[in-house]
């Protein structure tokens, strides 16, 4: 069985991004760069998958800029066996990468795709539910726990209200959630080993899609802030504040 | 103009989150359907109609609806289509799963998790963990919209009696199947429409220090439990407690961050709280930067003392 897995380059979520004065976009010019958390959580669980004996070849696919091999060459170097990039200059929105992951699916064959469950630049949360549409293949969102079972996947979904076990028939959709696994640190002699494993170039032409934006920004500017309050001395003096000052507390 | 809001509801009572999403789709404008797809829920069909200005509901029950899971659900959404404009629904995990689904089908590109309604095509939504605000303009003929519901009153459900029509479901396309829920049982308000929030983080070190030391606050306030993503991956607290970026986004009139660092991440899911207060016992705790009162304390002192003071 093959595995298919997306990897997004975002901004480092330890950055704090800095919006344009103009309310053009936000700064991204010398900030670090990452994966994306949650698609190193999706790259994990396909390598344990191959690891475990049920999945024969882990290939990862990434839409974005040049640079953007960075973060393939990362996922190969956790262990991914093959790379994709498709080559784009802009932003990309969630539909057309689904429209362009659809097309690599169809043409790699993967029984399972495994995907972040949210972008943590534009925190769409779309992408692995519209690919899997497009697909018409079943979909588990949101998985802490992913269980092969035959032709058949049992997966443990993160839900509002605590957890939900679902069983999806392959081939499949999963997105990860936080508690799915914890991702490896790449050791340096994979690191070495990941430059030699082979990483295809395409472009969203090759694959016939079309990649404009249907969604136009019109705007992009900092929420508003929070000034930071007082310091308390005491646990009396804050019940004080609480009950008088703000009167968010009646008693 | 015509609205579909798909409910968020139990099978049993109907969600404050559709409340909150009406209230945003009254302000996109136009007629208001709102679909509640489930199983043995005619009572919840029957709590929506009560919502003034809404011109009908539409009641489609089915074993494979019972748990809105995702194939189904967005089939039945798709087949009614056509009759709207927009498609609307909360941002809860089903909807989050299900109105993607329905986007990609119809071919729209979905405008995820606004925060307020400019115009009936154009929306603010948070990108960045909050950190920026965009407007959208959305250019598909039709919308499929979710709601980030902190960001919206809740509508009253009382005054009205929009007929409730009911209508088939579709195919089930069979390509999954629900096995279990496990589901947190508690006494206690929901996070998401919670007047006050007590919440702990990493520093709480125990799932048993966690019950001990921030259940008896949050109890005598009445409030609905959070967590920090390190209190929940460390097993102090249940996966559906956690607030932030990738947990829920809450904003109660007053929420208590107790052994909470604030992260960007946490922040994201709170910061448009009301009042909000941290105790915490480093004093340069970023946390501090966006509370309104801040405590430099340990909480195994503070938390029993506020107790026994409420
Ligand atoms: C993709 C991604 C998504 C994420 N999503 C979320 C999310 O949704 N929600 C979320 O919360 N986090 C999220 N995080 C994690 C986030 O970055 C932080 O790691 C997390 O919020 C830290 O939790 P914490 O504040 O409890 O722990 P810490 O950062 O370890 O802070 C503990 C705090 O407790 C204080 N403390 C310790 N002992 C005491 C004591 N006895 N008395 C008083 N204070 C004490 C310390 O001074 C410290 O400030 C996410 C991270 C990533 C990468
Ligand atoms: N440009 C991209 N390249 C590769 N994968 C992507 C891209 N955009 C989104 N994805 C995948 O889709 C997931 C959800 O993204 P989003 O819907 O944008 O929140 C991510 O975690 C990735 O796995």
């Amino acid at each position: 069985m093959k595995v298919l897995v997306p990897v997004k380059r975002v901004v480092d979520f330890n950055v704090k991004i800095r919006v344009k004065a103009d309310g053009t976009g936000v700064d991204l010019s010398n900030v670090k760069m990452s994966m994306n958390p949650f698609d190193e959580i999706a790259v994990e669980e396909a390598i344990r998958l191959k690891e475990a004996g049920k999945a024969e070849e882990v290939v990862v696919v990434s839409i974005g800029p040049a640079q953007a091999q960075e973060t393939l060459r990362t996922a190969l170097a956790m262990g991914a066996d093959r790379a994709i990039l498709i080559k784009v200059e802009d932003m990309v929105e969630p539909l057309a990468v689904a429209k362009l992951l659809k097309a690599v699916a169809d043409a790699e064959g993967p029984r399972l795709v495994v995907l972040g469950k949210q972008a943590i630049d534009d925190d769409a949360n779309q992408t692995g539910q519209m690919l899997s549409a497009l697909l018409g293949w079943s979909q588990a969102t949101f998985a802490s726990a992913v269980a092969l079972e035959g032709d058949k996947a049992r997966v443990t979904r993160e839900v509002d209200g605590g957890l939900q076990v679902i069983e999806v028939a392959l081939p499949a959709i999963v997105t990860a959630d936080l508690r799915l696994n914890e991702p490896r640190y790449a050791s340096l002699p994979n690191i070495m080993k990941a430059k030699k494993k082979p990483l295809e170039e395409k472009t969203p032409a090759d694959y016939g899609v079309n990649v404009d934006a249907r969604l136009k920004v019109l705007k992009t500017e900092e929420p508003g802030t929070r000034k930071a309050g007082v310091k308390v001395a005491s646990v009396a003096e804050l019940l004080d504040k609480l009950k008088n000052e703000a009167g968010v507390l009646q008693f | 103009m015509a609205i579909l809001l798909f409910a968020e509801h139990d099978n049993a009572a109907l969600s404050d989150q559709t409340a909150r999403t009406l209230t945003a789709a009254r302000r996109i404008g136009g007629e208001i359907d709102i679909l509640v797809a489930g199983k043995g829920a005619a009572a919840v069909a029957q709590a929506a109609s009560a919502f003034q200005g809404v011109r009908k509901i539409l009641l489609a029950e089915a074993d494979a609806l019972e748990h809105r899971l995702a194939e189904p659900a967005a089939a039945l959404i798709v087949s009614l289509a056509g009759d709207y404009d927009t498609v609307i629904a909360p941002a809860t995990t089903t909807g989050k799963n299900v109105l993607p689904r329905v986007a990609a089908l119809l071919d729209v590109m979905q405008v995820s998790e606004i925060v307020e309604v400019v115009s009936a095509d154009t929306f603010k939504r948070p990108i960045y963990a909050g950190n920026a605000i965009q407007t959208v303009q959305a250019t598909d003929g039709k919308k499929v919209i979710t709601v980030r519901t902190s960001g919206f009153e809740a509508a009253q459900a009382e005054g009205g009696s929009a007929p409730v029509e009911t209508i088939g479901a579709t195919a089930d396309p069979r390509l999954s199947g629900f096995v279990e829920n496990r589901l947190s049982e508690s006494e206690r308000p929901e996070l998401a429409s919670a007047r006050i929030i007590v919440s702990g983080g990493r520093a709480l070190g125990s799932e048993e220090r966690f019950r001990q030391v921030i259940l008896p606050v949050a109890d005598k306030l009445g409030a609905a439990v959070g967590a920090s993503r390190a209190a929940v991956d460390a097993g102090y607290a249940p996966n559906d407690w956690q607030v932030g970026q990738t947990g829920k986004v809450v904003a109660p009139e007053l929420y208590v961050a107790c052994g909470i660092s604030g992260a960007i991440q946490h922040l994201a899911g709170m910061k448009d709280s009301k009042v909000i207060v941290a105790i915490n016992k480093d004093e340069d705790a970023p946390i501090f930067q966006v509370a309104d009162y801040g405590l430099v304390a340990d909480i195994f002192d503070a938390l029993p003392e506020l107790e026994r003071a409420l």
